[in-house]
């Protein structure tokens, strides 16, 4: 790309202010798919405890990003990642990592709901199932009530708990994948776009859901809605073409962007 | 709601950990299975191979015997007419016989004349009578001739039959053996393309079977699916894909359709005997008959094969063909069934390949009939190459296992060649809307 | 009559020439009227006004001749063979047309020889070659020489009517061409019907299967009680007394049914866990390069015919097996087995033969799996191996049961292998190095025998056909009915 020296001048650094705790600090991440460049020397840190929100057009690498922090990029041949992602300082491309273990402790939550073909209580009982965290009956019971509840859907399906997950309706499927995804107990949950797919009623459950959460995770959420951005997040990072713009907290950025990409997006003249 | 505790999530994730070697195992170890099933298949696939070609690849070539054979014409043309017709009824079996008694210096009389004789095949004679029938001018003078060898000695020659094998356990004898090493010394005795595998039809001496009626006989039932099938097929698809409405009946055609292309080929046979030989009096054996069976076992994939073509030409072609005042059955022949034509081709080809190495309903129809001449018409006896190689298979001469794998050899080959030829099509023309 | 339908294909291609020119005088005479359809459809409307009637007065005349002429033909015969039973007859009537085909064959005295009882028909016509049997009397020369005249008849008539028909349409199709005649809507009609009828043939093919055997399974369940055929424990057809009564032979299905049934399971404990294995390796592991090798190969062993693999069996698989047998038999204290050919030699070349139906149809079924779920399942942490036992392949189950329904159903109907290396002793018996037969093998070998085709022995191949097509259509139409609707599950 020609221009890539003016846009590296004013690259953000992405770090949070002094002091504050952050989870995962990414350097310079770079990403291909086959030839084709998609992510421009990242440097971002997620904060625990907060919600961190990524936006942008359509097709700058919001997804791709939120990938390579649980290493989901793996799943995907042509895609290759060089940079320095840590996980409470920890290397997460370091050899020595499995991306099993990675994920048990960065969960996902995904665009479209995407229930296993099973029953309510067995897709929460799949994740502490694979990882043997809970072996005995009563103990996968209580992880699957207790999941359900934070995920603020016990009420509505303790009493058909062996009914298939697909029978849900679409806010309820997606609550259904986040405590599927809190069951084993993650440090971080990344959900992309998670409302998309829902109406506004569903989508305000998720959203009180997902700042009750913060309370004890550290979240990183794509959106496309301003105003879902504005509503749950604390830190901002916006991407363009690849390349993160800007980042701060949530309030300045919607209110002072400095970049003028960031304000045509705001102001929604682009995206 | 407060969510775990530091201490918890440090607990799961030593779980968690403690874990990964297990796991790790355990998809290496299913990884191992899909490898391994793969390589049983594969490996079944080339013993198969392996053992049909290194059967079946010496019955392309045949032991022959160069003799020096007098054409007295006392024995062949006592008249003197040179008239092919009455050259036809020579005594050339005499002829042969004195030239190999005196190459082998074995006299008429004694006991190792009968092995002498075994040295050839029962038909060289013939091969001779249709050289001298052929040229008459021959007669009265001495040919240098190479005659076909007997089936024994040529698996002699070919190393089926073993040297090391006591005597009286060994179809050829010591004495044959010496002759045939002393002829192969002189450079009188050599393995040459068989052509007879190709020019002969069946018989009951290996030496002399070929695959040629079974070869006529699959051609012309070929060209029977060729010329039923494919029309009956196409407009079956066309009807189906482009006029029929969403309604019962053409919902049990399409069920139908699917579910004829799964019944066993057995049963086609079975229709083929009651309908076509039983019904309409078509003679059994014949190759209309088999064609007609195999037109119905292929119809059902030409029929699939052509609808999804169709499904495959985007909308827009048709309306535009519609947009220019074409009517329907006019955008469709005219546009829509070109467009898909290579497709219906590839589908077309391989059900042809599949209605070749189709056994046991041409059983049923009696394709199996012991012929000699190769058939003239499709209404007349035959064999079929799947038959013929069935019907051998059951023989246990040595001659015979050579000539089955011989058989499947030229069948694969067919086979594969028509694959080849689709897949070849298919990437030539394939088209990505 | 192959003749004939020439003639009547030549006249439609005059016909097609005829109009076209017709049509085009006519655009060139009406002055500024135009064609209202090309010259082509005049012609080709022509064409089809003369052959198609024509055709089918053909079709209905070769359908009624046989029967108009058998029915003055059977008048002609003595009571005693009025009053036999209607099989009897027909296998009577066959012959003497036989018998009318070659009437050229007999000197005038054999004629009156036979004719006056001096010698039975069989004695002079089997030595000319003309196969007929004992049941002939004397009755057999005028009946054949009747059937010969009626037939001859009855051709000329044919010659007369098909072509008068044709000629006659197509004058009435010569009148109608006009500028403005719609011929071309006329073709387009006759194509759609055209379509119709091939795609009817289908629905016909299945009519036609389940008639031909129904017909000829009803005519052997009138002799063979249908219990003693469906839950007979003896199958012995016992070739050779055709007719006489009591020396039928019995016609027990169930060790067939024993060893199908048998040789399928091996076939499938070989062809699914290898199939599904090699799926999975294919969809899910292996590279594009291996993929590229792999998958033709697979797919070949479905592309080689039966026969082959018949063949193979017995020259490679079954001797192995055999002195596999020899070697683990006597361990249990059983006898060695006896030959080469066995449930077990044929069960697992059937096996292989059928791995590239459940593996292709399988990785079609894991692809069909959404990404998302994958997904869900990586991103919880799951291993792929984790992944596909616990989240695809339980999603794609009911497919994988309906492609593993369509091999059992491709198992059960298998023909070649099995009759070259299963063996024919119809035996019940749990040891798999035992040869046993199946359906199919009896099929064959009671169709190929050279018993007459009106006996039980050949009978009783219809019901077994009937009885294995109900049990694979059964199989067919559940498994293609779940595999479709797990196709549109996830569409
Ligand atoms: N699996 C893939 N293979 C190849 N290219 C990909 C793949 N996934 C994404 N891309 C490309 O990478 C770029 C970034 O895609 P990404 O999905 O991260 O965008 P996004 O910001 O999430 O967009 P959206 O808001 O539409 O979800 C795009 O140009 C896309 O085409
Ligand atoms: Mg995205």
């Amino acid at each position: 790309m020609s221009d890539s020296g003016t846009i590296q001048m004013s690259r953000p650094t992405g770090r949070v202010p002094e002091g504050a705790p952050v989870k995962i600090a990414s350097r310079d991440v770079n990403l291909w798919y086959g030839e084709k460049q998609a992510l421009f020397g990242i440097d971002l840190d997620v904060p625990d405890n907060h919600v961190t929100a990524l936006i942008g057009p359509s097709g700058c690498g919001k997804s791709t990003f939120l990938r390579c922090l649980n290493r989901m990029n793996d799943t995907i041949d042509i895609a290759r990642v060089a940079g320095d992602i840590r996980l409470d300082g920890e290397d997460i491309y370091a050899k020595a990592i499995d991306p099993v273990q990675l994920r048990a402790r960065v969960g996902m939550v995904f665009q479209k709901p995407n229930p296993f073909p099973k029953s309510i209580y067995e897709n929460v009982a799949y994740g502490p199932r694979i990882h043997g965290i809970a072996t005995s009956k009563k103990q996968i019971d209580e992880i699957v009530v207790t999941s359900l509840q934070k995920a603020s859907l016990w009420e509505e399906v303790k009493d058909r708990l062996d009914e298939p997950g697909t029978g849900l309706s679409g806010g309820q499927q997606q609550r259904l994948c986040i405590a599927r995804a809190i069951a084993v107990s993650p440090e971080v949950i990344l959900m992309d776009e998670p409302c998309s797919a829902l109406d506004p009623i569903a989508t305000d459950r998720i959203e009180q859901l997902i700042l009750e959460l913060k309370e004890n995770y550290c979240i990183a959420i794509v959106t496309h809605s301003m105003s879902q951005a504005a509503r749950v997040s604390q830190r901002t990072a916006f991407f363009h073409l690849g390349y993160l713009v800007e980042v701060g907290d949530t309030a300045d950025i919607f209110t002072n962007p400095q970049d003028k990409r960031t304000q045509d997006y705001i102001t929604g003249r682009f995206g | 709601m407060s969510g775990p505790s530091d201490s918890e999530r440090i607990a799961i994730s030593e779980i968690v950990a403690r874990g990964i070697r297990r796991r790790r195992a355990a998809e290496a170890r299913f990884k191992t299975y899909g490898a391994i099933a793969i390589l049983i298949a594969i490996a079944f696939l080339l013993t198969l191979f392996a053992t049909i070609f290194s059967n079946g690849i010496s019955a392309f070539t045949q032991t022959h015997i160069r003799l020096e054979l007098a054409l007295d014409p006392a024995l062949i043309d006592p008249d003197g007419t040179r008239d092919p017709e009455k050259l036809k009824s020579g005594n050339y079996r005499k002829i042969i016989e004195t030239a190999l008694f005196s190459r082998l210096n074995v006299d008429a009389k004694s006991p190792d004349a009968r092995l002498a004789r075994l040295m050839l095949s029962d038909f060289s004679h013939y091969e001779l009578r249709d050289r001298v029938v052929g040229n008459p001018d021959l007669v009265g003078t001495t040919e240098s001739v190479w005659l076909p060898a007997h089936s024994n000695i040529d698996q002699y020659i070919k190393g089926a039959i073993k040297k090391e094998t006591p005597n009286e356990r060994r179809l050829v004898k010591d004495q044959q053996i010496a002759w045939a090493d002393e002829l192969a010394a002189a450079g009188d005795l050599k393995r040459t393309f068989n052509r007879y595998l190709f020019t002969r039809g069946a018989s009951s001496k290996p030496e002399l079977a070929g695959l040629e009626v079974a070869l006529i006989g699959s051609f012309w039932m070929m060209l029977i699916v060729l010329v039923f099938a494919v029309p009956i097929g196409v407009s079956a698809a066309v009807y189906l894909e482009e006029f029929a409405k969403k309604n019962s009946l053409n919902d049990i055609i399409e069920v139908n359709i699917n579910n004829l292309a799964a019944v066993p080929s057995i049963v086609f046979g079975i229709l083929g005997l009651a309908v076509f030989v039983n019904t309409i009096g078509l003679p059994r054996s014949t190759p209309v008959v088999g064609g007609l069976v195999l037109t119905l076992m292929t119809l059902p994939t030409i029929i699939i094969a052509t609808r999804a073509a169709l499904k495959a030409v985007p909308p827009s072609i048709r309306e535009a063909a519609l947009g220019v005042g074409a009517s329907k059955m006019q955008s469709i022949f005219h546009h829509v069934l070109p467009l898909s034509a290579p497709a219906v081709l590839t589908g077309t080809i391989i059900g042809l390949a599949q209605a070749l190495g189709e056994t046991a309903p041409l059983l049923i129809v009696g394709l199996f009939a012991f012929v000699v001449q190769a058939p003239a018409t499709p209404f007349d006896s035959s064999s079929a190459l799947p038959v013929q190689i069935y019907l051998w298979a059951t023989y246990q001469e040595r001659g015979f296992v050579e000539r089955t794998s011989a058989g499947i050899i030229v069948l694969l080959a067919f086979m594969i060649g028509m694959n080849l030829l689709a897949i070849i099509l298919r990437s030539r023309f394939e088209r990505r809307w | 009559m192959l003749g004939l339908i020439g003639i009547v294909l030549v006249l439609s291609v005059l016909a097609f020439v005829a109009g076209s020119l017709r049509a085009l005088t006519l655009a060139r005479a009406g002055t500024g009227r135009m064609l209202h359809s090309r010259a082509s459809y005049h012609g080709g409307f022509l064409a089809i006004m003369t052959a198609v009637p024509a055709l089918f007065v053909l079709a209905f005349w070769a359908f009624g001749q046989p029967m108009v002429v058998e029915g003055q033909v059977d008048r002609l015969l003595p009571p005693e063979v009025q009053s036999a039973s209607a099989l009897e007859r027909s296998v009577i009537m066959g012959q003497i047309k036989r018998v009318s085909q070659n009437l050229d064959a007999l000197s005038d005295e054999e004629k009156e020889a036979i004719r006056s009882g001096e010698k039975p028909p069989v004695a002079v016509l089997l030595p000319k070659g003309i196969p007929v049997s004992g049941v002939l009397g004397a009755y057999t020369i005028d009946a054949a020489e009747t059937y010969a005249k009626l037939t001859a008849l009855a051709e000329f008539w044919r010659l007369a009517v098909v072509l008068g028909v044709a000629i006659l349409c197509f004058f009435i199709g010569y009148t109608r061409l006009k500028p403005e005649f719609r011929a071309r809507n006329h073709v387009e009609r006759a194509i759609l019907v055209f379509l119709i009828v091939c795609s009817t043939i289908a629905i016909l093919t299945t009519v036609g299967i389940v008639l031909s055997m129904l017909s000829e399974s009803i005519d052997f369940f009138s002799r063979i009680p249908p219990a003693s055929f469906f839950f007979g424990t003896v199958w012995d057809p016992r070739f050779g007394g055709v007719t006489r009564a009591g020396a039928e032979g019995q016609f027990g299905l169930i060790p067939l049914l024993w060893g199908t049934l048998y040789i399928s399971l091996i076939a499938m404990l070989v062809a699914v866990p290898i199939g599904l294995n090699a799926a999975i390796f294919l969809s899910e592991y292996a590279s594009k390069r291996v993929r590229f090798f792999a998958k033709p190969l697979l797919e070949l062993l479905a592309g080689i015919p039966t026969i082959v693999y018949g063949f193979f069996a017995i020259v490679t698989v079954g001797p192995v097996v055999q002195a596999f047998g020899a070697w683990l038999l006597p361990l249990f204290g059983l006898e060695a087995p006896t030959s080469a050919s066995s449930v077990l030699t044929a069960g697992i070349v059937m096996g292989m033969m059928i791995i590239p139906f459940v593996s292709s149809l399988s990785d079609d079924i894991i692809n069909a799996v959404p990404q998302s779920l994958r997904d869900g399942s990586y991103g919880l942490g799951a291993t792929q191996s984790e992944t596909i036992k616990r989240v695809i392949l339980p999603a794609a189950l009911p497919g994988i049961v309906g492609a593993i329904l369509l091999a059992v159903s491709r198992a059960i109907g298998e023909t070649m292998i099995v009759v070259m290396a299963a063996g024919v002793a119809a035996t019940i018996s749990p040891n798999p190095f035992e040869s046993m037969t199946t359906i199919t093998v009896k099929i064959v070998s009671q169709l190929t025998g050279d018993t007459e085709f009106t006996s039980p022995q050949t009978l009783v191949a219809f019901a077994l056909g009937l009885t294995l097509f109900a049990v694979t259509l059964v199989l067919n139409v559940i498994a293609l009915q779940i595999v479709r609707h797990y196709r549109e599950q996830y569409e």
